[in-house]
């Protein structure tokens, strides 16, 4: 049941990205009824259920936990589940856009697939050297190895840092900051048998080294994690494999 | 040489002439700022680098990691502006090193050995 | 497939923020740098026909234009090489992204001073 707007204060200018998919887009507005902790997902929900159903925008879990619901909110990347319109709605203004440097599908929705596609080029796979028959690894979470990955191990691929990134609307090859970052995790995985290949994968025209430690990504992933740091532990490790000639 | 061996090689480049720099740079930096306290004429710098070889040694060393360093530099801002890599910027940016070297060099001969 | 609508220049409601004005600067000024280096050989290189030569050319520098952009120059020198010193800590030493805002800060300080006293220097004292 939608709750009338009773007042100015009571409602939420908001301003969707429309596009159909196939020309360009552009802003429509809306009236949005302010809630107490009303998210921006919630006001992208009431707009599609209320006002018009074509709207189209992913979620899935809507707490904070699979990312699906990543937009562009005022400028910024963010989670739209966790961020709260008192949080960003200065002068009771929202703009809401999808995530930037993805193919719009429709509407908020994105093409995810190039995000996904540069994460398998960066070899963002485990590649295993043992068997269920062999012993586990023993691993020690004291090693700087495992420290490395414990911080960097939480992603869950929701593309906000690669959203943010300048070098990756700049350098259409770039593999961007989240596939680098799972590639570091890898890197220092020492159970993982493709190291070698990998830090060759993240070391070429698009890789690690177009990084400009702008920072965007760290500041922005809501999961805190540092991406940054990552790309640039990317860089001295395939330094050394090169020097070594580990890489071709 | 793969273009993984590559980048990696030319990262060291920028990043291993950027600490050359480090030094030359607060070295000439500091030798600026104290000499322009006298005023600047011919007769100032000629004074201090004429007939030194540690000047010319240091200025030597100067230009050729900026022959090295600068091109990389604007390598990337290049290809990023254009939106492209490739050969064509890859030899435009030997070129400016070869012409920063060639320049910076007869600059050092200029006002050290000549 | 559409895509976003792409403004003239770029949207500053995510980019400023201390990261990315240390790479502005860095990029300005390694241009900047760059694009003055072949003027200032040439000056140099001057000396090659004697002392007097060069000295005309130093008498043009007097002009407090060029006198303007001269501290200007400084003081990206100056940025430039702090920037780039913060990179390599960050590159090799692994300095964590968390007290970023504060050293840049230092850079643009250090650049400022440098800048502040080679204006001072150039200024006759009595």
């Amino acid at each position: 049941m939608p709750i009338p707007a009773s007042s100015a204060a009571d409602s939420l200018k908001v301003r969707v990205f429309r596009s159909d998919g196939a020309q360009s887009g552009r802003f429509v507005d809306y009236e949005v009824p302010r809630q107490p902790s009303q998210t921006i997902l919630d006001v992208v929900t009431y707009i599609q259920r209320e006002i018009d159903p074509t709207l189209a925008y992913r979620f899935a879990c809507r707490v904070g936990m699979c990312g699906s619901c990543a937009m562009t909110v005022n400028g910024k990347a963010r989670w739209t589940c966790r961020t709260h319109v008192q949080t960003v709605a200065g002068e009771g203004q929202v703009e809401i856009a999808p995530l930037a440097n993805l193919p719009v599908i429709r509407d908020l929705v994105t093409d995810m697939r190039e995000f996904f596609d540069k994460w398998a080029r960066a070899r963002g796979q485990f590649v295993p050297t043992a068997t269920r028959r062999d012993e586990f690894a023993k691993v020690s979470p004291e090693s700087p190895q495992r420290r490395a990955i414990d911080a960097t191990i939480e992603c869950i691929g929701c593309a906000v840092c690669y959203a943010s990134c300048d070098v990756v609307t700049w350098n259409p090859h770039y593999l961007g900051p989240a596939a680098l970052n799972r590639a570091w995790t890898l890197v220092n995985d020492v159970r993982d048998g493709d190291r070698t290949g990998r830090l060759g994968a993240v070391s070429g025209d698009a890789g690690c080294h177009a990084c400009h430690t702008q920072q965007t990504c760290t500041l922005r992933c809501p999961k805190h994690l540092t991406p940054t740091d990552s790309i640039a532990g990317l860089k001295r490790a395939s330094l050394l494999a090169a020097l070594r000639g580990e890489i071709a | 040489m793969s273009a993984a061996r590559r980048e990696a090689y030319l990262w060291l480049a920028s990043r291993a002439s950027a600490a050359v720099l480090a030094l030359c740079v607060v070295v000439h930096l500091a030798t600026m700022i104290v000499a322009v306290r006298s005023g600047l004429s011919a007769a100032d710098i000629l004074g201090r680098t004429r007939g030194s070889t540690t000047w010319a040694v240091f200025y030597a060393v100067f230009v050729i990691a900026v022959a090295v360093h600068a091109p990389l530099g604007l390598r990337s801002v290049l290809s990023e502006l254009v939106r492209r890599q490739g050969a064509l910027l890859d030899w435009t940016m030997a070129l400016l090193a070869l012409v920063l070297l060639a320049g910076g060099l007869r600059a050092v001969f200029a006002v050290t050995i000549a | 497939m559409s895509s976003m609508p792409r403004e003239l220049g770029l949207d500053w409601r995510a980019r400023g923020h201390s990261g990315w004005w240390a790479f502005a600067l860095h990029r300005v000024s390694g241009v900047a740098l760059t694009l003055f280096l072949p003027a200032h050989f040439y000056v140099l290189s001057r000396a090659l026909t004697g002392a007097a030569s060069l000295d005309a050319f130093l008498r043009w520098t007097d002009q407090p234009l060029v006198r303007a952009s001269e501290i200007v120059l400084v003081f990206l020198l100056g940025a430039h090489l702090a920037g780039g010193l913060r990179l390599l800590f960050i590159e090799f030493r692994g300095w964590r992204a968390a007290w970023q805002p504060g050293l840049v800060a230092t850079v643009i300080g250090v650049a400022a001073i440098c800048a502040l006293t080679f204006a001072l220097n150039l200024t006759p004292h009595p």
